[in-house]
Formats: C-alpha cells, sequence, structure tokens
C-alpha cells in the first residue's frame, strides 16, 4: 500500500489537473458561442453564392472555352485533398476524425490507381497524415486560432489553390473539414470544391432566379461565372474553417468536461483509499499500545 | 419600398426597405428602385448609395468585390467587404 504521504501528493496532483481541465472547459464554451455565432453569420453569404452559381451553371454550357473551374481538365487523375484541422490538440478525437476520414478515402483512391495529393490547414492533420503518405504532400499551412480567422486568409489559400489547379498540379480537390452539427456532435465531411460539382448544392436551396428569361446580366453569364467562381472555393473554405472553428471548441469542451469528471472520480477513490490507510495506521498504532500496556 | 440586403463573408450587414439603392456594377453605376427587373452584374470597388427616402442625402457604404442579384424579392448585394 501506498504510503499516506504519497496518496496526499497523488490527490494534490489530480485536484490541480482537474482545475485546469475545468478552466479549459469554461474557456471552450465561451469561445463555442463566439464561433458558432461566426458559423451563423457566414450562412446567408454562403448559401446565395451557392444558389446563384448553381443557377448560371446550369444556364451555361459545358465547353472548351468554359472556365476550367466548372468544367474540370477532362481528367479524373489526380486529386487533392485539401485537409482542414486544427494546430491544437487537447480537443478530443476532432483532429483524429478528420484525418481518419481523408486517410480512408486516399487509402480508397490510391486502390483504384489514383494519384492523392495532400494540403492540409492545421498542424494535426498534417502530423497525422505525414506519417502515411510522406511524399504525397504539397503544401501545409498552420492557421493558428481558428477563431481568428479572416475571410481574408481563406482567400488567400484559395487563390493559391485555384493557381495551382490553373498550373495543373491536380484535376480535382476535395475538401475535409468537420462540420458542426451540434456541441455533442460534429461530423467528419468530404466536399468537392474544385471543379464545382452540380451536387455541392444543398437540397432546398431554391434557385434565386426562378424566371431565368427575363434576368439582365451584366457583363454576360459567363464573364460572371468566371468571376465567381474562385470567390465560391474561397467562400467554401472559409465556410469549412469557420464551421471547423465552431466544432472544435465543442469538441475541445466535450472532451474537457469528460475529463474533468474522470478526475472527480479519481479523487474520490483516492480519497477513500487515503482514509484508509489513515485507519489503518491508526489501529496498527492503537494495537501496539494496547499490547504494550497488557505487557507490562 | 425596396427591400435592400447587404452581405458579406463575416456577417449580414443590412437587411432593410429602403427607396432606392446606387450600386457600383462593373460596366457602370446603376440606380435600383422597387420592382426593377430581374438583375445580376458583378461589382467594382466602389460607394454604394443608399437612399432611405427619396429626398434624403445618401448614406455611402464601400465594398469591395462581389456582385449584386435583383430579383423578385429585392435588391442583394454580396461584397467581400463592406465598410
Amino acid at each position: 500500500m501506498a504510503s499516506l504521504k504519497a496518496l496526499k501528493v497523488r490527490i494534490n496532483s489530480v485536484k490541480s489537473t482537474q482545475k485546469i481541465t475545468k478552466a479549459m472547459k469554461m474557456v471552450a464554451a465561451a469561445k463555442l458561442r463566439r464561433a458558432q455565432e461566426a458559423a451563423e453569420a457566414g450562412r446567408p453569404y454562403a448559401q446565395r453564392l451557392e444558389s446563384v452559381v448553381a443557377s448560371l451553371a446550369s444556364k451555361v454550357t459545358v465547353s472548351e472555352s468554359s472556365p476550367k473551374l466548372i468544367a474540370g481538365t477532362g481528367k479524373d487523375q489526380v486529386h487533392l485533398f485539401v485537409v482542414a484541422t486544427s494546430d491544437k490538440g487537447l480537443a478530443g478525437a476532432f483532429n483524429t476524425n478528420i484525418a481518419r476520414l481523408a486517410r480512408r478515402r486516399a487509402q480508397e483512391m490510391i486502390a483504384e490507381g489514383k494519384t492523392v495529393k495532400f494540403y492540409t490547414i492545421g498542424r494535426k492533420g498534417r502530423a497525422v497524415l505525414n506519417r502515411l503518405f510522406p511524399k504525397s504532400f504539397v503544401h501545409s499551412i498552420e492557421p493558428g486560432d481558428l477563431g481568428k480567422l479572416a475571410f481574408a486568409d481563406a482567400r488567400g489559400y484559395a487563390e493559391d489553390l485555384v493557381a495551382r489547379y490553373e498550373a495543373g498540379e491536380f484535376d480535382v480537390a476535395h475538401l475535409f473539414y468537420s462540420h458542426f452539427k451540434s456541441v455533442l456532435t460534429q461530423e467528419p465531411t468530404e466536399q468537392q470544391i474544385i471543379p464545382v460539382a452540380p451536387s455541392s448544392v444543398p437540397e432546398g436551396t431554391v434557385p434565386s432566379t426562378a424566371a431565368p428569361a427575363a434576368v439582365i446580366y451584366e457583363p454576360d453569364e459567363e464573364a460572371i461565372l468566371a468571376d465567381l467562381l474562385p470567390r465560391n472555393v474561397a467562400i467554401q473554405l472559409f465556410r469549412a474553417m469557420r464551421e471547423n472553428a465552431a466544432s472544435e471548441q465543442g469538441s475541445k469542451m466535450t472532451a474537457m468536461d469528460n475529463a474533468t469528471r474522470n478526475a472527480g472520480d479519481l479523487i474520490k477513490r483516492l480519497s477513500i483509499q487515503y482514509n484508509r490507510a489513515r485507519q489503518a495506521a491508526i489501529t496498527t498504532e492503537l494495537v501496539e499500545i494496547i499490547s504494550g500496556a497488557e505487557a507490562l | 419600398m425596396l427591400h435592400f440586403e447587404l452581405v458579406t463573408p463575416e456577417r449580414l450587414v443590412r437587411s432593410e426597405d429602403v427607396h432606392m439603392v446606387v450600386v457600383p456594377g462593373t460596366e457602370g453605376d446603376f440606380g435600383v428602385l422597387e420592382g426593377h427587373a430581374p438583375l445580376m452584374s458583378t461589382i467594382r470597388d466602389g460607394n454604394l448609395e443608399i437612399y432611405k427616402t427619396g429626398a434624403t442625402t445618401p448614406e455611402t457604404i464601400r465594398i469591395e468585390g462581389g456582385f449584386a442579384e435583383v430579383n423578385e424579392r429585392g435588391l442583394t448585394v454580396l461584397a467581400e467587404k463592406a465598410e
């Protein structure tokens, strides 16, 4: 049995751990609210843009001359996986889940004979994927605090992506991020961002131009589309990162809540052990004194 | 009255009923009043002028990058940046 002193030290150390996890939970809860509001504030823009792109895309006939972002490169060989995670750990399975989905899809693609490249946003995703696919990295970005990302950052990444696409580095780009469903559930999600997939338009969004005949386009459909498509990539990235920020905090809050509870259980168990040890010591002492007195 | 919305990726900046809005389109400024024909236009960096009523001086908002859409529900300006 551990000595009384050792137990006491152990209990105190668990107690201070519990204090830290509790504080982290509070911080995550506060940040979560902000991240959630930010994610919701960005939705109207993304939805409108999506519906406009969809209604335009349905009107423009895809030909050789149409922008590559909508027509594709005509090949389906090189796939780029844009994996958005966070820079920090201690958020439960948040980063692991995204990386796992990306890994599974990558293995499927490779089994089909396709080439997979990685473009990571966030240090944690990079750490996992780098171990498995060390030679497939194109670029990795460490965005820092996800909650503080501005649209300008997302646009920078998107411009980089589009430039790489135009240069023929890849044919299809998939985006991996965690969809924020609720505080308790975050779902790792895959989305094709380049070229614009027809299925990227969520069901239920009515194309905003219900009467297509009467709409005036200025300059013309193709020019507007060419302007909007790179913007759309930026928006999708931005939205994914906003969702990620909210998911990260949600996941962190749950993880820290569990940690706090576990620490509480541990403290309870250790206290019982400590009390028993203390009583045993007292009993032994008493027995010694009594038997000593009896011996006289 | 014309229903007018100004949206950026970060938030919904404006959503209100106004008299007229002058939008800096790529091919020239255009004013949108109630009952405007459906229109879609890209915008250049410039000032958006909002006339709350016919007589007042306009309120200007600087916007950068994006596009404007007019449909039966009103005018929606999607801008990357608005101040």
